[in-house]
């Protein structure tokens, strides 16, 4: 090395000086906007609406800071909304504006009111999960994987149609939502057949991307509808099953691209949004089964500001535990695949053992513990709403073995060391128990937290 | 220390060592955790807390007995729930007892006297000869190493210097935050939880009342004083009373806890959405002390509860506090041309005399103002409808068999009529029949009662079948013997009709004539009893004025012989309609006690910063080793390990190493073109 010591900068700069000049104009703009809702709204805030606000607008700042891409999203989000918001008018205390324009402004009609830009949403998710899958068909070394590509394209396609057709010809009615999730898998075959390189993954991200935008813009969305709809019905969207299956899509996604982000692989993508198309899938069942996007007024029980709080907290401890079980399933096809043709798709396309390994645990552990702090809060909630903060309710008591659980499995990776297999099926039941505590109480158990029922 | 002495020490290990490893083992902490989770699904999936009875009903004597001896209706307070939780509650603790002081050690010491060879062998580590004097090298990698945030310590020991630094200490804090949160949350939980009043159960100190009566009645046995540490205790009190008690539920019955202060229910609201669908509940309450210089008023909705010397009051449910109601009572025998008026309060009881059907009971047992239904309209839209004011009652024979009923107030329509409906039910568990009487022009009762009435009557029937058949049967012929045989038919299908309904008929055609006349006998015997109806009918319209029939008379005729027929089932000899009210709501409060919610509280907050600080703070240590080499040279090792996030520990490693070998460090990012030193 004939570089001279001096020369090489050993210190590293102060963490304010390795942001750049886009991060700063970041920060200027989140000042500016939180200034802009405080000044204008700050009246009619409470203490704890001013609270969430200036907690919520450095935790946005900061995370923008810590993963640049963030910062894009949620301008994306931001203007899309506005202009949802915008269009349905009434920006002045005057005019109350108009749930109507729905169906005659062009931009809700066929971009973001509430119910449009949630179905965006389930169209991009579903591409997206389509083109991260594609690449496990692509040419290998230059020959296409044609035999694989075609036998998966034919199962699948052959179930997806079967399942349309029974669905549609009320055979078996509902059962043509199921069909998506092996449709998927055919669309994703058939671009592997002519797929060169990884490039469909790269428009999955794409899509990923945009699906999330539009899924939390129309959430938001529907926030200002629900006020719309009568001044005294409005609350947040993160109330009943469907806006929690809108937030839980969005928020699996939005975890999953920033794994994909520090871990540079997109070969995770195609299995982690299998469980966000699943959860699409039950949310197209329920919107055009059930009619669940209808805007209803709030239960009493639900009326408080810790929903806006609770709610979300849960979800990310969901969408890790969601992300951990897929990686799982990614994972013992790896190890099968390289026990069993270590030239084969399955041990040369998905992502090393090692990554999967550390990128379950680092879903789990951030799931962990954002779902300690909602469990935490919806003790402190149910203090204040049902006189106790613990009840042993039966969705109280699921939370419990859910963090039971997961305690265990890093207890178990943490003290002995447990890797690789036999974690990555303790994730998969993990999910099990965590889709059980999510929706299984509700359907099969009563309680107290009786809103969410199918 | 030589071996054969450790082996003596380990031979002479104390019972208490033993205990103790056992105690502090994962294994038994895994184990404690799944069995809390089992336990826990155990109390879930069996709806806990209901009345004995449904269990019975639900499992039979056996598995009841057998159940309730495991106390798996109420798992959570259970004994070996309890063992289970001071298991895992003693487990934490004597882990955090093992682990604590070596943990502490581990955040302050720097551990200056590493060897050379033990550095060598870490998974982390370079060496090299490098152009530099040792404190120069010393210096350059102290630098490197406290601009990223890392604690520095240096030793010279003579013939080679180390240097020790270290940073993210606080997840060892983490993992004591975490488990002494877990065993401060059981602590806080253990001061709210009911083990107190099991072992003053246990030594007989506390007997659960389980017989029906007021709390005044309550025997001091069953009582807890104000002084009660903690409690969670429902009551429910009318508007405009008062109360200074709450009701504990425990398994099938009930303990009385006393208050420091009387709560009063001033007024109860409910507001609607203009769905119907309630938007709030609340309930303006005024607190009586003495302790106070005036009553405290203080108005708690749903999420919004009053917190008073301790003691949370809850918005918990509503009910009837025992509205006025005014009743007209129709008898449903030849009497029933007029009603009887009566008054009577909800949660009353009133002895009732039936003319010929003796001494009846009625309970007047609730009282609704508002009956939202969920329709569909013809677009498939859901649509909400309110069928207005409703009162429940039971009405109970000599024998005590008792039926239930839901009566409306006012008429419901139905297809374009309007009608009187009225539920009745054997059990509560049984969905609701309804009877739906036709409401006349007028929108009363009056019409149908006046056809019933008369159709009871046997001196009427014999005159409306007397004229009915000399008018149609002179016209045809005129043969007196047949006459009187169509009168005598259309008689006593009349009675039979007012009697037992078709079932009656029916069992009259059935034992008097041969099987293959049957179906031809009826067809003849309803068109005779619905000529005798037409002609009763007719009478109750003339009697009422009417003299032009019009079509709608003629469907209520059809509705009233399908009611009366129905009313056969109705199981109630009187029926009974509400004509006015005086609502008085009861408001359902919580009141509880919980001192431990401070504790519990702090714990989760604890609790929540360890975890972060274990799963995000990674523990951090690097030394590098000196030893002079000459002209200005040294030979230096450096090494490092981490506990946490190993892919960011790679990346500062190589910047770090290098740093100490007074090399080019790596590019901050992998991927990215590696920039050329010029």
């Amino acid at each position: 090395m004939s570089v001279p010591h001096e020369a090489i900068q050993i210190e590293q700069p102060g963490w304010f000086r390795r942001l750049s000049h886009l991060d700063w104009a970041w920060a200027a703009l989140v000042t500016a906007a939180t200034v802009f809702v405080l000044a204008m709204y700050g009246g009619r805030m409470d203490v704890y609406e001013i609270s969430v606000l200036l907690i919520v607008a450095p935790g946005i700042l900061w995370l923008g800071w810590f993963w640049r891409p963030f910062q894009a999203f949620s301008l994306a989000v931001a203007g899309l909304s506005l202009l949802g918001i915008l269009s349905y008018h009434g920006w002045s205390l005057s005019d109350p504006g108009d749930l109507a324009r729905a169906d005659t402004n062009f931009f809700l009609k066929f971009l973001v009111s509430g119910e449009t830009a949630t179905m965006w949403m389930c169209v991009l998710l579903f591409g997206a999960t389509a083109t991260y899958l594609a690449p496990l068909f692509r040419y290998k070394d230059g020959r296409p994987a044609i035999q694989p590509a075609l036998i998966m394209l034919a199962v699948t396609g052959v179930i997806g149609a079967a399942l349309v057709y029974v669905g549609m010809n009320n055979i078996r009615m509902g059962v043509q939502f199921i069909a998506p999730m092996f449709l998927i898998v055919t669309a994703a075959a058939l671009i592997g057949l002519f797929a060169r390189s990884d490039f469909p993954a790269r428009v999955g991200t794409a899509l990923a991307w945009s699906g999330a935008v539009m899924g939390l813009a129309g959430l938001l969305v529907r926030w200002r509808e629900t006020y719309l709809h009568d001044p005294t019905w409005g609350y947040i969207p993160v109330s009943n099953l469907y806006e929690v299956f809108i937030q839980f899509a969005v928020m699996t996604t939005v975890m999953y691209l920033y794994y994909e982000y520090r871990t540079r692989s997109r070969a995770m993508g195609g299995f982690v949004m299998m469980v966000v198309s699943a959860s699409v899938c039950f949310l197209l069942w329920y919107v055009f089964d059930r009619e669940a996007h209808l805007i209803e007024p709030l239960v009493p029980a639900l009326q408080s500001w810790w929903m806006k709080i609770h709610v979300p907290a849960n979800f990310v401890g969901y969408g890790g535990f969601a992300i951990a079980a897929m990686l799982g399933v990614a994972y013992l096809l790896r190890a099968r695949g390289e026990r069993v043709n270590p030239d084969g798709l399955l041990a040369t396309r998905l992502p090393s053992r090692e990554v999967m390994d550390d990128v379950m645990y680092k879903v789990i552990a951030l799931g962990f513990a954002f779902f300690t702090i909602a469990t935490i809060l919806g003790a402190m909630w149910a203090a204040e709403a049902w006189g106790g903060y613990w009840s042993w309710d039966p969705k109280e008591t699921w939370a419990l073995i859910v963090w039971l659980n997961y305690a265990a499995w890093l207890h178990m990776r943490f003290t002995k060391g447990w890797r690789g297999v036999p974690m990555a099926w303790w994730a998969i039941v993990g999910l099990f128990i965590t889709t059980f505590a999510f929706i299984g109480v509700n359907i099969f158990l009563s309680g107290l937290h009786s809103y969410g029922t199918l | 220390m030589s071996s054969t002495t450790k082996a003596v020490t380990r031979g002479q290990r104390s019972t208490g060592a033993i205990l103790l490893e056992f105690l502090g083992s994962m294994n038994l902490a895994i184990t404690l955790l799944v069995a809390l989770a089992i336990a826990s699904v155990i109390g879930t999936v069996l709806q806990q807390n209901q009345p004995y009875q449904d269990y019975l009903l639900k499992f039979g004597p056996f598995w009841h007995e057998i159940f309730a001896g495991m106390a798996l209706y109420d798992v959570y307070s259970a004994g070996w729930f309890l063992v289970i939780l001071t298991f895992l509650v003693v487990s934490t603790s004597v882990c955090v007892y093992r682990h604590a002081p070596s943990m502490v050690r581990d955040m302050r010491q720097f551990r200056m006297s590493v060897k050379e060879k033990s550095l060598r062998s870490f998974q982390h580590h370079v060496a090299d000869e490098v152009d530099m004097a040792p404190a120069a090298a010393i210096d350059r990698t102290s630098r490197a190493l406290s601009s990223r945030g890392y604690r520095v310590r240096v030793k010279d020991h003579g013939d080679h210097q180390v240097v020790s630094a270290m940073k993210g200490a606080s997840n060892r804090l983490g993992y004591l935050f975490t488990h002494v949160a877990i065993v401060i949350i059981c602590v806080g939980a253990v001061m709210d939880g009911r083990m107190p009043l099991k072992l003053a159960e246990l030594t007989g100190r506390l007997v659960v009342e389980t017989r029906d009566i007021p709390a005044s009645q309550v025997p001091p046995e069953s009582r807890l004083g104000a002084s009660n540490r903690s409690f969670r205790g429902t009551v429910e009190i009318p508007e405009g009373r008062r109360a200074n008690v709450v009701f504990i539920p425990m398994r099938d019955g009930f303990l009385v806890q006393e208050l420091p202060f009387t709560v009063e229910v001033r007024q109860f609201r409910v507001e609607h959405h203009s769905t119907g669908a309630p938007r709030s509940f609340e309930s303006d309450l005024v607190i009586y002390d003495n302790d106070l210089p005036e009553p405290l008023e203080q108005t708690i909705a749903v999420n919004h509860p009053l917190i008073y010397k301790g003691h949370a009051i809850y918005q918990a449910s509503f009910g009837d506090g025992g509205s006025r109601l005014n009743i007209n009572i129709w008898p449903l025998n030849e009497r029933g041309l007029e009603p009887v008026p009566f008054e009577g309060n909800v949660f009353q009881n009133y002895p009732m005399e039936v003319v010929d059907r003796g001494e009846w009971t009625l309970e007047l047992h609730d009282f609704a103002l508002h009956n939202i239904n969920p329709f569909l309209d013809e677009q498939g839209q859901r649509f909400n409808r309110n069928f207005g004011p409703s009162f429940t009652f039971r009405l109970r024979d000599r024998t005590g068999v008792a039926m239930e009923y839901q009566n409306y107030m006012a008429p419901v329509e139905q297809e374009g009529r309007l009608f009187y409906l009225s539920g009745v039910r054997e059990s509560v568990a049984d969905e609701f029949q309804y009877l739906h009487i036709p409401a006349d022009p007028r929108g009363s009762l009056q019409r149908f009662m006046t056809f019933h009435a008369m159709l009871q009557n046997p001196a009427v029937i014999a005159e409306v079948a007397r004229s009915t058949t000399t008018a149609a049967v002179a016209e045809v012929r005129g043969d007196e013997e047949v006459q009187e045989q169509v009168r005598r038919t259309m008689e006593r299908l009349m009675l039979l009709f007012a009697q037992g309904g078709y079932d009656a008929i029916a069992r009259e055609i059935e034992s008097r004539t041969p099987p293959e006349q049957v179906s031809q006998v009826t067809e003849v015997f309803i068109r005779v009893l619905h000529a005798g109806l037409q002609a009763l009918y007719l009478e109750v319209l003339a009697e009422e004025g009417v003299d032009e029939i019009t079509e709608a008379d003629q469907v209520f005729l059809e509705d009233a012989v399908v009611a009366a027929n129905a009313i056969h089932f109705y199981g109630s000899p009187v029926f009974l309609h509400l004509t006015g009210f005086e609502q008085i709501e009861a408001s359902g409060l919580m009141i509880t006690k919980s001192p431990g919610q401070g504790v519990v509280y702090f714990g989760s907050i604890m609790l929540t910063i360890g975890i972060f600080l274990m799963f995000y703070v990674a523990h951090r240590r690097c030394w590098l080793w000196v030893t002079p080499a000459g002209e200005g040279r040294s030979r230096v090792v450096f090494a490092g390990t981490s506990n946490r996030n190993m892919v960011e520990f790679d990346k500062e490693f190589g910047v770090l190493s290098a740093a100490a070998l007074g090399r080019q460090p790596p590019s901050d990012r992998d991927g990215s073109p590696q920039e050329q030193p010029t």
